[in-house]
């Protein structure tokens, strides 16, 4: 995400300009009417249940990454959020809101370890969320993931894609693809297709390999599958994180008709974590659908899936050793852990555990919007996860060379991590390796 | 003095009761309420096999990674919650006065077991103090209502413990505990006491949440 702002304290217009424009007046009126109007039980629960005991900081890598510092434990944040509004029944200083905006964005990524923690199970992961609500009707959220939500609601892309130039990755990768399978196609608008693929905006912006990569995979196994050349078709949703729950809806409703309209019967999603998240777990709720209307597979479950019916065949494991990143979203938010573990054995001839992992593993702080922030908070952001690194060297110390993340948002702020604490670790997708281990069709 | 004592016995003691049954009823009924009105979504996320697995898991000690990096909380956090409740209910002069108002009678405590399980919550009590202060993650989410609560926990076992072993002036002792006590039961539906009314809930819909839409663990 670009370079690191080179100044100590860093400036975010986003939160700046918005703070500018308030009176308490407006906040109390805004405050009041997202927790009138959008709350309830849980957060009423949640507030009068909370006995502050503290058991919750020890989940967080923000609070274990700054040396204890209690204003990086979870209920540390909620207090200085949340339970400041409810004090002062919504009067607060547009100072305190900036803060507010900044920790619910830039100091918390959603990653619900703290749930796991917390006797009563509360969520502070939806907590801060509400903070994100309000901070958004107020006007302040941080700039660079403001920008996203924009791009989302112009083009339904996260990356300002245009219309034209999606058919036109595809087809280019489809036709750099065919000179090494010449036969292989990215079927496009292929109506009654098995299956509809969807990725991220980064994919198509700046990683279109990983298009290529995919198609190579889905054609060797033989998936009836199609991508939309409309919009739709990317999964991605910063607009969740950012509170604009509009946007965010209209976001996966597009997502969603697309697939409709193909006539597909399920959806299959690149390596990205939080797109699951909002396709399966929240964009969806938004819409009304318990769960999600389409059966959506995570790329861990198809590739799971491929290898198991032998699909797939490896022609050679990955020899280098190998250790496992667990995506918040898909692990503590899809249970996939176990399916990835296959996917990995199968793939590699080692894999070496990092510790704490599976529903345990630490977050890669990026997600939860946190990387999209931008700039201004990337120092911040890696070093609020020294934990991380301290894991990840202890997996490198037992002989781990590549990382393995199979998730977006993972993959960028590990990528941070290894650079910054000098880890050395190579950071591969799932596809990545199996691209380069499976058996291709001449 | 006697009068005092007919009155908290009497009238206060039923108000107390009644304050506590009906105070309870009313949380979770309005709770429940609120629920069906703002976010009815909650009932068809609530699963009763994984709402109870996540139940028996938070109430089994050692069963979930936070108690095991605890150990001492843990126990004296289980070794609280349990006296806690078996003392006012299995005390024998608790079912003797049962008895002699109701005709209830029922299995009651060794005297001697009660009297141990008594300091068990006092010493649990003076722990649960000393984190609050010492522990700074603990003593950052500190307000004057956490010493205020657990001094309303305290007070009807430290004054018990004092009118049982006839120390200094019984009377104003057993007087203080029966006051402590009926300000103990009003105090659990009004104010953060309340967590044993609502964490059920909170954990089962944390539970249910993981384990059947998530497929994760929540311990």
């Amino acid at each position: 995400m670009g370079e690191p702002a080179e100044i100590e304290k860093t400036v975010d217009q986003g939160l700046e300009v918005g703070a500018a424009r308030l009176t308490e007046d407006k906040i109390e009126k805004v405050i009041n009417s997202v927790l009138k109007g959008e709350t309830g039980a849980r957060l009423k629960a949640y507030v009068d249940t909370c006995i502050h005991c503290g058991l919750c900081s020890e989940a967080c890598h923000y609070y274990l990454s700054h040396d204890n510092d209690p204003h990086f434990s979870p209920v540390g944040k909620v207090k200085e959020t949340i339970w400041g509004m409810l004090k002062k029944k919504g009067r607060v200083s547009p100072e305190f809101i900036k803060k507010a905006s900044e920790i619910a964005s830039t100091e918390c990524n959603l990653c619900r370890r703290c749930a796991m923690y917390c006797p009563f199970g509360i969520d502070i992961a939806y907590m801060m969320l509400v903070v994100r609500r309000i901070c958004h009707m107020l006007g302040v959220t941080p700039l660079y993931i403001q920008d996203t939500a924009h791009s989302h609601s112009v083009t339904m892309n996260q990356m300002w894609v245009k219309a034209d130039e999606w058919p036109d990755t595809l087809q280019w990768q489809e036709e750099e693809a065919q000179a090494e399978i010449s036969t292989l196609r990215i079927p496009l608008e292929k109506e009654g297709a098995d299956v509809m693929y969807s990725v991220i905006g980064p994919e198509p912006k700046f990683q279109a390999q990983l298009i290529y990569q995919a198609a190579v995979i889905m054609n060797t196994a033989g998936i009836d599958w199609t991508m939309p050349a409309t919009s739709g078709w990317d999964n991605s949703d910063m607009a969740m994180y950012s509170g604009d729950d509009e946007i965010m809806g209209r976001v996966k409703r597009a997502h969603f008709e697309t697939a409709a309209r193909l006539k597909v019967k399920k959806i299959f999603m690149g390596e990205c974590g939080h797109a699951f998240r909002s396709v399966y777990d929240v964009g969806n709720r938004w819409l009304g659908w318990s769960m999600p209307p389409f059966e959506i597979v995570h790329a861990i479950e198809f590739l799971h899936d491929i290898l198991k019916e032998g699909r797939i065949k490896i022609s050679k494991k990955f020899e280098t050793p190998v250790t496992l990143h667990d995506p918040c979203n898909v692990v503590r938010g899809g249970g996939l852990h176990e399916m990835c573990r296959y996917v990995v054995n199968e793939m590699c001839e080692k894999l070496i555990e990092m510790h704490p992992n599976r529903e345990h593993n630490y977050c890669c702080c990026a997600g939860g919007g946190v990387i999209n922030c931008g700039p201004p908070y990337k120092n911040k952001r890696v070093e609020s996860n020294r934990v991380k690194a301290e894991q990840l060297f202890a997996a490198k110390a037992k002989g781990a060379k590549v990382l393995i993340a199979p998730c977006h948002n993972c993959h960028s702020g590990l990528e941070d991590i290894n650079q910054h604490y000098g880890l050395g670790l190579e950071i591969k997708f799932l596809m990545d390796i199996l691209y380069e281990v499976m058996d291709k069709p001449e | 003095m006697h009068d005092l004592y007919v009155f908290i016995t009497g009238p206060l003691a039923w108000a107390a009761f009644i304050l506590f049954i009906g105070g309870s009823l009313y949380r979770l009924l309005a709770m429940l309420i609120l629920v069906n009105k703002k976010e009815k979504f909650i009932f068809s996320y609530m699963s009763w096999r994984y709402g109870f697995r996540s139940i028996l898991h938070w109430i089994t000690p050692f069963a979930t990674e936070n108690m095991k990096k605890h150990p001492v909380l843990t126990i004296v956090t289980f070794a609280f919650h349990i006296c806690l409740i078996l003392i006012p209910i299995f005390l024998l002069s608790h079912v003797i006065l049962w008895d002699e108002s109701w005709n209830l009678s029922w299995w009651s405590l060794p005297d001697g077991v009660a009297d141990f399980m008594t300091i068990i919550v006092i010493g649990s009590c003076i722990f649960f103090l000393v984190r609050r202060l010492v522990s700074p993650e603990v003593q950052f989410v500190t307000s004057a209502s956490d010493y205020f609560i657990l001094a309303i926990v305290a007070a009807p076992f430290v004054t018990g413990f004092f009118a049982y072993h006839q120390w200094f002036a019984y009377k104003f002792f057993m007087i203080l505990h029966i006051l402590t006590g009926e300000i103990m039961l009003v105090a659990i539906p009004f104010t953060r006491l309340s967590h044993m009314l609502y964490a059920p809930f909170t954990r089962a819909y944390m539970g249910s949440e993981f384990g059947a839409v998530r497929h994760a663990k929540d311990w």
